[in-house]
């Protein structure tokens, strides 16, 4: 035990002075303010950490307590909050900036293209990211009945990976960007967020190989699936060669048409593996423990398992229909993402069938309801997905706010909805509360959040339309009857009821994180021997 | 199919190399076989690689993230050929690292914007798009005619695309600042040097409309200036090229 212990504290400390090593060089070497401020950055942390641990280590060996290691997760919560709030703020006022374009200020930090990556960051990695390192911990110990495998591992996963988030975030608007969509932060991002992926990784097979349990449950097969599918597509699109240590500008390895097809298989398979297969992965734990039932089936889960993670990979090419990429690509794709409706729509009847027999609790218990309206825009958003795969479908909907809305559809339908209501059941059994401080708020949130995601939904579905109509449509003679600028101006309208029904949503998120600080601020389960009008939980 | 699965359940690390091999099989089938067919770009007389004034313009383009509004991708649809020109080649973009084909056009496609337009428009259109566009929503982008452009990182930026497998010769990475300020030269006095080094078709000039400076708007509308510019596709018979 010792022993593996020294092994561990060894392989860290190597880790994080290479970490840090790379932080001072490029404080040391960097030029542009910028970059030489995220070298300070990297090589504080990193010489913090590396203290931390030398401390820790002459503190002796401490005692590990017979409980879960639940700390970690509440910092993660708090983190997927920050990064939310601030991932839906930045995406409401980019939509605002497409309605009233004088709100760019024209400034270069300002500007819509620098501001983009920000919000997608801030929700996909941000948000998203963290509340699935959060749950995964929280799920990967319960169900194999294990402490985390570390004690040190778990905190510089956290704390490293809301690090690379820092650096990401900040480094956009300053213009450090790959510009490969959802791939944007640089080489020495990359390379961070790499080392912290690996540890991830060790940190969630070490917990599993010690499991009280045979079998590894179905919710952690898909959360294993996303930490290793996406340390593979992190790696192969990334690759890149740095101009020097000096610029934190790097070219990619890849050009043209290879590149566009390795940014796609990329780009759809975050989708397919952050997106998609993490938040299945809270799914299939947070929702038969909401309502108490187990999953339906065992085959429909191995079905949808590993025809997600099969079919996925082969679906990015419908990213590039009618482009320079080879025909043979297309069609491919094309049949793939077809194909892939059917362990996608396998996953959604696992879930609507589960809460069979507890019905009532849609009615009466919100974060229920959350996650069951979840189940069915994540039904909707795939279907929509294979249906946009289609080419001639594409012909119309590429290029166009279809994507904008489908995307959104998922984001904010699938994984903020399942999201937001795994959190309100975890927040009170990870802090030990009675149950959230008002149920009230948790469904003036779910409302909100239902009306804001419809509203920017049917924004974008009419506007994507009119958009590809009018760039299609010839009069008498055979010329075009719309010029690009006749469409823009035409979406005026649409993006002002985008922007509404996203600040909808931002309030609603906002009530969301004031209910949870409510809950976390109210008193502790164990202390509290109350019979007043304390609020419920439906269970 | 059960029992096996169950077996799999039970192993950890075998469920993890499980889940690798499974998911690797798309983009080895899909990914790999690109760089090997030898039709998947096409071979077409006039590509060549940026210089050192377009690479800066692209660059600026890359940081300022342009793409999230504007594609550079005209695919093979009537409705896209008639609107921008001929479909993209794939060939057109071999020197992209990255490509910047786009996924969403909030505004028109680039891919053929060189030549379209002159110099002042551009720089007018990008310092302020609504004075002459009115009802876009695209951002303006003055700063660009107020900074100098920093030509210190241009060799190493050659060098690292050489690497990456675009021909640039050692002559020229070891030129790239000083190739950068001679193609801005509102006097033209090195475009024999430029188009002996590049080629007939580098646009040697002041881009920004002001003589005598050097400034990231330059870099720019160089870039825009040359963008589907390179291929001939009068002269380019294209039963040929897809053979």
């Amino acid at each position: 035990m010792q022993r593996s212990v020294n092994f561990e504290n060894a392989g860290l400390l190597a880790a994080l002075s290479l970490v840090l090593l790379g932080g001072l060089a490029i404080l040391g070497w960097g030029v542009p303010l910028g970059y030489v401020l995220h070298g300070w950055l990297i090589a504080l942390a990193a010489g913090w950490g590396i203290l931390w641990m030398l401390n820790r280590i002459s503190d002796g060996p401490a005692e590990v307590p017979l409980e879960y290691n639940d700390k970690v997760i509440r910092y993660g919560v708090i983190a997927a909050l920050i990064w939310g709030i601030i991932g839906f703020a930045v995406g409401d006022i980019l939509a605002w900036q497409l309605a009233i374009p004088s709100l760019n200020g024209d400034m270069s930090w300002s500007n819509f293209g620098r501001l983009r990556p920000v919000h997608t960051s801030g929700v996909i990695f941000g948000f998203g990211g963290n509340a699935l390192i959060a749950t995964s911990f929280y799920v990967v110990q319960r169900t194999s009945r294990a402490r985390l495998a570390s004690e040190t591992l778990p905190w510089l996963v956290f704390w490293g990976y809301n690090l690379f988030l820092v650096v990401a975030a900040s480094g956009y608007p300053l213009g450090i960007t790959q510009s490969k969509e959802y791939a944007e932060p640089e080489w020495y991002a990359d390379l961070l967020l790499l080392v912290i992926w690996i540890g991830y990784l060790i940190l969630y097979l070490r917990t599993l190989a010690r499991r009280a349990e045979p079998h590894i449950y179905v919710a952690n097969w898909y959360y294993l699936a996303f930490i290793v599918v996406i340390a593979m597509l992190h790696t192969v699109n990334n690759l890149s060669v740095p101009a020097s240590i000096a610029y934190p500008k790097s070219y990619s390895l890849f050009s043209g048409t290879q590149d566009a097809m390795t940014q796609w298989w990329y780009g759809h398979n975050a989708v397919g593996f952050l997106l998609t297969a993490g938040f299945l992965g809270m799914l299939y734990y947070f929702l038969p423990k909401a309502v108490n039932r187990p999953v339906y089936s065992y085959r429909m889960s191995i079905v949808g398992f590993w025809g997600i993670t099969f079919l996925y990979l082969w679906a990015g090419s419908h990213h590039l229909h009618y482009t320079a990429l080879p025909d043979w690509v297309q069609y491919l794709g094309m049949t793939m993402s077809i194909i892939l409706l059917v362990p996608s729509w396998a996953s959604v009847f696992n879930g609507i069938l589960t809460i069979n027999g507890a019905w009532d609790k849609v009615r009466t218990d919100p974060a229920v309801r959350f996650m069951m309206v979840a189940v069915l825009f994540y039904g909707l958003s795939t279907f929509e997905g294979s249906f946009m795969a289609i080419r001639p479908v594409n012909s119309l909907s590429h290029y166009t706010d279809w994507t904008v809305g489908h995307v959104h559809a998922g984001a904010l339908g699938w994984v903020a909805f399942i999201t937001f209501g795994a959190m309100y059941k975890m927040v009170p059994w990870v802090w030990k509360r009675e149950g959230v401080y008002s149920l009230k708020l948790e469904a003036w949130h779910f409302w909100l959040a239902l009306s804001g995601t419809l509203i920017y939904v049917g924004a974008m579905w009419n506007s994507g339309i009119t958009q590809s109509l009018m760039w299609q449509t010839y009069d008498a003679d055979g010329a075009f009857l719309y010029s690009f600028l006749d469409s823009v101006i035409e979406m005026h309208p649409y993006y002002v009821a985008r922007a509404v029904g996203g600040l909808l949503y931002l309030i609603g998120a906002c009530i969301g994180a004031y209910n949870i600080y409510m809950t976390v601020s109210g008193p502790r389960k164990t202390e509290t021997r109350q019979t007043g009008p304390l609020a419920q939980p439906a269970e | 199919m059960s029992t096996a699965h169950q077996k799999l359940e039970r192993h950890s690390l075998g469920f993890a190399m499980m889940i690798l091999v499974v998911a690797s099989i798309g983009g080895i089938v899909e990914i790999a076989p690109l760089f090997t067919i030898e039709n998947t770009v096409e071979e077409v007389d006039g590509m060549r690689p940026y210089t050192p004034l377009e690479l800066a313009g692209r660059d600026i383009y890359v940081r300022e993230g342009c793409y999230a509004c504007h594609s550079q991708m005209i695919r093979t649809l009537r409705s896209d050929v008639e609107r921008y020109g001929h479909y993209s080649l794939a060939a057109e973009s071999i020197y992209d690292h990255p490509f910047q084909w786009g996924s969403k056009r909030t505004g028109p496609d680039l891919a053929r914007i060189g030549g379209k337009y002159s110099d002042d428009w551009h720089v007018a259109h990008l310092e302020a798009p609504r004075e002459l566009v009115p009802g876009s929503v695209m951002p303006g982008y003055a700063f660009l005619s107020d900074t100098r452009l920093s030509t210190g990182h241009l060799p190493a930026a050659l060098k690292a695309l050489s690497r990456a497998g675009v021909p640039y010769t050692d002559a020229q990475i070891e030129n790239a600042e000083k190739d950068a300020v001679w193609q801005a030269d509102f006097e033209q006095n090195y475009e024999g040097e430029l188009q002996e080094s590049y080629g007939a078709n580098v646009q040697v000039r002041d881009f920004d409309g002001q003589p005598g400076r050097l400034t990231e708007m330059d870099a720019l509308v160089a870039y825009l200036q040359m963008l589907g510019t390179l291929v001939d596709f009068d002269s380019l018979n294209m039963e040929e090229v897809n053979r």
